[in-house]
């Protein structure tokens, strides 16, 4: 009997926790179609007008290709270099790996103005101008993280022996990556893939300081937060790139677990 | 491929022999690529930190002559060390909270919740992936002088005049960064509740302790470790955070990372940019390592 009380408070508790972590968030989707100028109860009427002078604006559209570029090119590249990582990590003995792993998660315990101003320094000093890539190498730096960490969570879930077993039956190293590693590995990267994606479109302060004359969308929206009566088109885009960044956080979590459900079922099968 | 005879042949032969035999030499060839570029990107720009925290510059010449000067400023002048210890204040705040309000939140998913606890938990990380900017500037709509509280309240009749004490101020901060962080706290908890062994908490019922001191003495004690994780993954990046207390802190809610971006943008004092950044490093540093040490020790006394 007490368990179960126990266990109602419990429920609600997290209830209640995710609607402190959610109804923040969903003021931007509710005012964004709100009539008003001013974001304040009560709610004016309904309306789409803020979404269509948020598509009419041509350097937010320019912001949005620059965002998809950079995401684009970051999530492939740390992709790769967490898949090297994470192959080597879980299939090899590696001396000091743990030490070594420990080196590549830095990143996420350097505070991201640290990261973007010694950056900054850096590249001034070698007198390499800011540009889109150079977002793309910082956003790259606090990506490969989380790519080691979604890889290495799969390359433990599937089976070291059926590697083995393509090199015993002759085929070598190239071709057994090819037709047994990868596949398996394929949910975690493409996991991996969307969201070193997420993490480098919503990046801002970074991207602040390495992306010289150019503009990412959040360095987009940062500049409009300024100006009151640009804010419900600001809200707008907000709403539409968390709509946006929920449905890829989703997709990516659906592949990555589906690859684990089919990791079980093989293993029924076999 | 032609196997390499071994003993014989040159230095090459007896190398690329070595690698196909040894596992770590192979395992280490594979992870260099990595390893390399990430020790550069993250070498190289904190030793050129450190570099420019002893020179100076005057207007736009830079001195490389070694001084400790920026350090003397930024530990000496008032402000920046009233900035300090605000920081390390509001983000300590911000760690105790999100991590007391996620703790039962991650038991509930670890020790209640049977079948949909992938669902629990996506629905969890969400938050952690979408933006962090809009997460924060939700707050500033929600607490602003006709923000949502106050229209809301208004609207309804309860208050007649908006509250000016909600926005621009340091409490403005440690809600906004409790909130945007609370997802973090989550999962380290949740992984450390989830590896305890179950038969210990029966065999801690079957020998009479009851619920509180089977929490106490077995679970709370085997979850310090992610406890302590989510703590320091907090910690650390809300110390330096700079989106926050720029939109909802105002003059008072100011922290250091504010000031350290002012070094970079027009005024410009690089060096001096650089050696506040490293202090806060340090201070940050030394900081969890205390923490740590506290929690280990008093983790080994609940024992």
């Amino acid at each position: 009997m007490r368990k179960r009380t126990n266990g109602v408070g419990l429920f609600s508790y997290a209830v209640f926790y995710l609607a402190f972590l959610y109804v923040p968030v969903l003021f931007l989707p509710l005012f964004s179609f709100n009539r008003s100028v001013f974001i304040a109860f009560p709610l004016t009427g309904f309306t789409t007008q803020w979404y269509r002078d948020m598509s009419a604006d041509s350097a937010m559209l320019h912001a949005l290709g620059n965002s998809l570029e950079v995401g684009t090119v970051t999530a492939i590249f740390s992709t790769m270099l967490g898949l090297l990582a994470a192959k080597a990590l879980t299939r090899y003995r590696v001396p000091g790996g743990g030490a070594l792993l420990a080196i590549t998660s830095l990143p996420l315990f350097i505070p991201d103005i640290v990261l973007g101003i010694s950056l900054l320094i850096l590249l001034n000093a070698l007198s390499i101008p800011l540009s889109l890539l150079t977002v793309i190498a910082g956003h790259s730096l606090i990506c490969v993280p989380f790519a080691i960490t979604v890889l290495m969570s799969r390359f433990e879930g599937f089976d070291k022996s059926l590697e083995e077993a393509s090199l015993d039956l002759g085929e070598n190293g190239w071709m057994t990556f090819w037709r047994v590693t990868f596949p398996l590995a394929l949910p975690g990267i493409i996991s991996s893939l969307l969201l070193t994606f997420i993490v480098s479109f919503d990046e801002f302060l970074i991207a602040y300081f390495l992306a010289g004359n150019e503009a990412t969308l959040p360095i987009y929206i940062w500049g409009q937060l300024r100006f009151p009566y640009k804010l419900p088109a600001v809200l707008a885009l907000g709403a539409l790139i968390l709509v946006a960044s929920t449905i890829l956080v989703v997709l990516a979590e659906w592949t990555r677990s589906r690859g684990l459900g089919d990791r079980k079922h093989m293993m029924v099968g076999a | 491929m032609t196997a390499v005879p071994s003993g014989h042949g040159g230095p090459f032969a007896r190398l690329t022999h070595f690698y196909r035999r040894s596992e770590g030499a192979r395992g280490l060839a594979l992870l260099s690529p990595t390893m390399l570029i990430m020790l550069a990107a993250l070498a190289a720009p904190l030793a050129i930190l450190a570099l420019y925290s002893f020179w100076t510059q005057d207007g736009y010449v830079l001195s490389t002559q070694f001084t400790l000067a920026q350090y003397a400023t930024s530990l000496g002048r008032a402000t920046y060390r009233e900035l300090f210890y605000r920081s390390i204040e509001i983000s300590s705040l911000v760690t105790l909270i999100t991590v007391l309000l996620a703790y039962p939140m991650a038991y509930f998913v670890a020790f209640r919740v049977e079948k949909s606890k992938f669902v629990w938990l996506i629905l969890l990380t969400i938050p952690f992936w979408t933006s962090y900017l809009l997460r924060v500037f939700a707050w500033k709509l929600i607490l602003g002088y006709n923000g949502v509280i106050n229209s809301g309240l208004m609207s309804l009749g309860v208050i007649h005049q908006p509250l000016e004490f909600l926005l621009y101020n340091p409490t403005a901060v440690v809600v906004t960064l409790a909130h945007a962080w609370a997802p973090f706290a989550i999962l380290p908890i949740y992984v450390s509740l989830e590896k305890i062994d179950r038969s210990l908490l029966e065999a801690a019922a079957d020998l009479g302790d009851g619920p509180v001191r089977r929490f106490l003495r077995i679970t709370l004690p085997l979850s310090m470790p992610g406890v302590i994780a989510a703590a320091v993954m907090i910690f650390v990046p809300t110390t330096g955070d700079y989106v926050t207390p720029s939109l909802v802190g105002g003059s008072d809610g100011v922290m250091i990372a504010n000031v350290i971006e002012v070094q970079f943008d027009k005024v410009g004092n690089w060096p001096l940019g650089a050696a506040l950044a490293m202090a806060s490093m340090a201070a940050v540093g030394l900081a969890t390592l205390l923490f740590i040490t506290a929690m280990r020790a008093a983790a080994g006394r609940i024992r």
